[in-house]
């Protein structure tokens, strides 16, 4: 019997084990959202706006390993999407995007809320497809979600015509689909991972450099064994961050632009540079010329085109993170490695990440206090800024936290959405979004969803009443001359404005009037004392989202830093 | 920097030709000439791509090329025998009869056809390699006032047991 495609929509979703989906009513998704009504094994959430939808997808597919699936109407629905498909895009999300498009026949005439989706993402999507004809629609939603979570995953595009919506057709779902063009490597080629194990067997400075292919791998327990059967030290980027407990004996740091000074070191200093799983972003080299310049590199990586595209390797191996350490693990035997291990010490006690206490309450301090507070399992979601920066410096991973951050497109406004999708994936889990006073503006109409979605996240807000990140860079490159980074600024100051003083205006908005209005809670801290109460207050709130508010410092920076394109060993520290 | 060959299958849909297109545009890549047509499977399209590209960029182009789902198979044409051919057409205008004769003969040596004809004006027909075409352009070029000039781009095929390129 056929079916209208509206219906094979939600038999797909279902098929698929969709039991959420993120959604957003419009002229072209009337007759989908009618069919959703209908089954009570979907939930829709109802998002304030398309780019937190999306986010938010993206933080319950982070979260949960799901494909988020999102749904939006044509246009400007559609256009709103753009940033969070980018963003997936880089960080490898699994996403589904439906959007909906105007009937075919309009197509190509300007209509009401038309444009042509698919064209403007195809940079930034995995895959994207306009339906075009309703006996090709069962087959397009299998190839989204097989393409969306195989491989290296990432966000796919299915553009859905209304007309396509209301047609009959095949009432059958496939259960398997073959793409001729897309065959994701499921094997290791054991003779190069053999090439790359003796490599690092004939080290004196061995290291591995861990990125966000181990976690989205789900390999860290793979490679946790495999450092501590070879003793090897291990450095993480950003997304590489718990890949491997950071209270390993073996794990180092972050390396890069942000990284601590004895990974950088480490980095410099290495003979073999077993990589896994990163694709040497410019924030991890700094200068190409003088990246890891004493070593060879292994480069191990799900994704034929991230090897030898910014660092020429010596062993290439493509593969999955799992799938290769798992082999790894089979040859694996000690090495010595007591020296280099003394030598890397000794560069984190000539430097070590600062932790000041003599000026009033820190960043530090509120990490150290979240740390306390949130020992066990519990899920970390940053913004994008120097709050972001310090949460990858001093929070502390291991055993079940997660840790979800904008990496690659490095989005404002991605935190505060991502974390409300985390905790409607994981109710029961905590679900600690840090992040500042500009990207929590971004995107702080999502309070509504959270408050309605049951969406109880604590909001760590680090108020420095300034985009600091871009500050930072005024301050130490600028002649401190801040240009459209005060938060506060108004027409009525003067024109040449140094910094804060006490003819400053108030500051806009005020958060704890803000949270009144949604019914949520706040907390406003001034003084480190306060730290440890206000997070153990904001935990006993279960009913609504806490902000609290940590009112710091507009002259905190982030270090140590590396001058972008400058050689990783310039740091600068003080 | 040189000149590479690239036959691309694709999948024979709407947009495809477009996103490929935007991948060389997107990292700026130097793309030279791309044709595309069907074969004898009227799903799949080939595509003939000239590029001009260091080593490390030609590897990372197929790569990126490769991991699009449209791509059903690349192949490297730079150093395989070959048959490349490229069509034009060439109008060589404001002739006087001298002119006329001095085409016919350029015809006659290059081997292409006289495809039509008026009061001062000749079409040239051509089917050659790359590289005569751009000595007979060079050629017309120096020789008449006014020319028109359409290229095709090239179109490759994998000898079997001779090869011409």
């Amino acid at each position: 019997m056929d079916i209208t495609g509206r219906k094979l929509f939600v038999r797909a979703l279902l098929e698929e084990g969709v039991d959420t989906i993120f959604g957003y009513p419009g002229g072209m998704v009337t007759d989908l959202m009618d069919e959703l009504y209908k089954t009570e094994d979907i939930r829709l959430v109802l998002p304030r706006h398309e780019q937190a939808l999306i986010h938010e997808a993206e933080g319950y597919a982070r979260s949960t390993g799901k494909v988020g699936v999102c749904l939006v109407t044509s246009g400007p629905g559609a256009t709103n999407t753009i940033t969070g498909l980018a963003d997936a895009h880089y960080d490898n999300v699994p996403l589904v995007c439906f959007t909906g498009q105007v009937p075919l026949h309009l197509i190509g005439n300007d209509a009401f809320q038309e444009v042509d989706i698919v064209g403007m993402t195809s940079s930034i999507t995995k895959y994207g497809v306009t339906v075009r004809d309703r006996k090709d629609l069962g087959k397009i939603i299998k190839m989204a979600f097989h393409i969306a979570r195989t491989g290296k995953p990432g966000p796919v595009l299915i553009d859905l015509p209304k007309d396509i919506q209301v047609q009959s057709g095949d009432a059958n779902y496939p259960e398997k689909v073959n793409i001729r063009g897309y065959k994701p490597n499921d094997s290791v080629h054991v003779g190069q991972l053999k090439k790359a194990y003796k490599l690092l067997k004939s080290a004196q400075k061995p290291l591995i450099l861990a990125g966000g292919g181990v976690n989205i791998g789900q390999a860290g327990e793979q490679l946790q064994a495999f450092v501590e059967k070879m003793k090897i030290p291990v450095v993480t980027t950003i997304m590489g961050k718990g890949a491997i407990p950071t209270n390993h004996p073996y794990y180092i740091g972050n390396s890069g632009m942000h990284g601590k000074y004895a990974a950088n070191k480490a980095v410099a200093a290495c003979d073999v540079l077993f990589s896994i799983g990163t694709r040497f972003n410019d924030r991890i080299t700094g200068d190409l010329n003088e990246f890891a310049p004493n070593a060879k590199i292994v480069h191990i990586d799900i994704d034929t085109a991230s090897i030898s595209r910014n660092v020429v390797v010596d062993v290439p191996i493509v593969s999955d993170a799992k799938l290769a350490l798992e082999k790894l693990l089979e040859w694996a035997e000690p090495k010595k490695t007591k020296q280099w291990m003394e030598e890397i010490h000794a560069w984190d006690v000539e430097n070590p990440l600062e932790m000041r206490r003599d000026r009033g309450m820190t960043p530090q301090m509120i990490m150290e206090g979240i740390n306390r507070e949130f020992p066990d399992e519990a899920i970390f979601v940053t913004d994008v800024g120097q709050h972001q920066m310090w949460a990858t410096q001093y929070l502390d991973f291991g055993g079940k936290k997660k840790f979800i951050t904008s990496g690659g497109l490095g989005t404002m406004g991605f935190g505060f959405p991502a974390a409300v999708g985390a905790k409607i994936g994981n109710p029961d889990t905590p679900v600690i979004c840090i992040t500042g006073d500009g990207g929590f503006q971004m995107n702080m109409q999502e309070m509504a969803t959270a408050v309605v979605e049951g969406a109880p996240v604590i909001i760590c807000l680090l108020n420095n009443q300034y985009l600091g990140m871009v500050r930072q860079m005024q301050q130490l490159f600028y002649g401190k001359r801040y240009e459209a980074t005060c938060l506060r600024r108004r027409t009525t100051c003067p024109p040449n404005c140094k910094g804060p003083n006490e003819a400053c205006p108030p500051y806009v908005p005020d958060f704890m009037e803000f949270v009144k209005t949604y019914g949520a809670h706040g907390i406003r801290v001034t003084k480190e004392e306060e730290i440890a109460a206000a997070l153990k207050e904001a935990k006993s709130y279960t009913d609504a989202p806490t902000i609290i508010e940590f009112m710091i410092s507009s002259d905190e920076i982030v270090l140590p830093m590396v001058k972008s394109g400058n050689p990783m060993s310039e740091m600068i520290l003080k | 920097m040189k000149n590479r060959w690239i036959a691309l299958y694709v999948e024979n849909q709407v947009g495809v030709l477009a996103k490929v297109s935007g991948l060389f545009s997107g990292k700026s890549y130097n793309l030279q000439s791309l044709t595309v047509g069907t074969t004898e499977d009227e799903t799949i399209s080939r595509m003939t791509i000239c590029v001009t590209s260091d080593d490390i960029t030609f590897e990372q182009i197929k790569k990126q090329l490769n991991r699009m789902v449209e791509v059903i198979k690349v192949i490297d044409l730079t150093n395989v025998p070959l048959h490349m051919k490229e069509i034009m057409f060439a109008k060589v205008l404001r002739c006087s009869t001298a002119d006329k004769e001095e085409v016919f003969q350029i015809a006659k040596v290059f081997d292409v056809q006289v495809a039509d004809i008026g009061k001062d004006s000749v079409l040239l027909e051509c089917k050659l390699t790359e590289r005569r075409i751009n000595e007979l352009i060079a050629l017309l070029k120096g020789r008449f006032k006014m020319i028109e000039v359409v290229r095709g781009g090239a179109v490759a095929v994998e000898s079997i047991s001779t090869s011409c390129r």
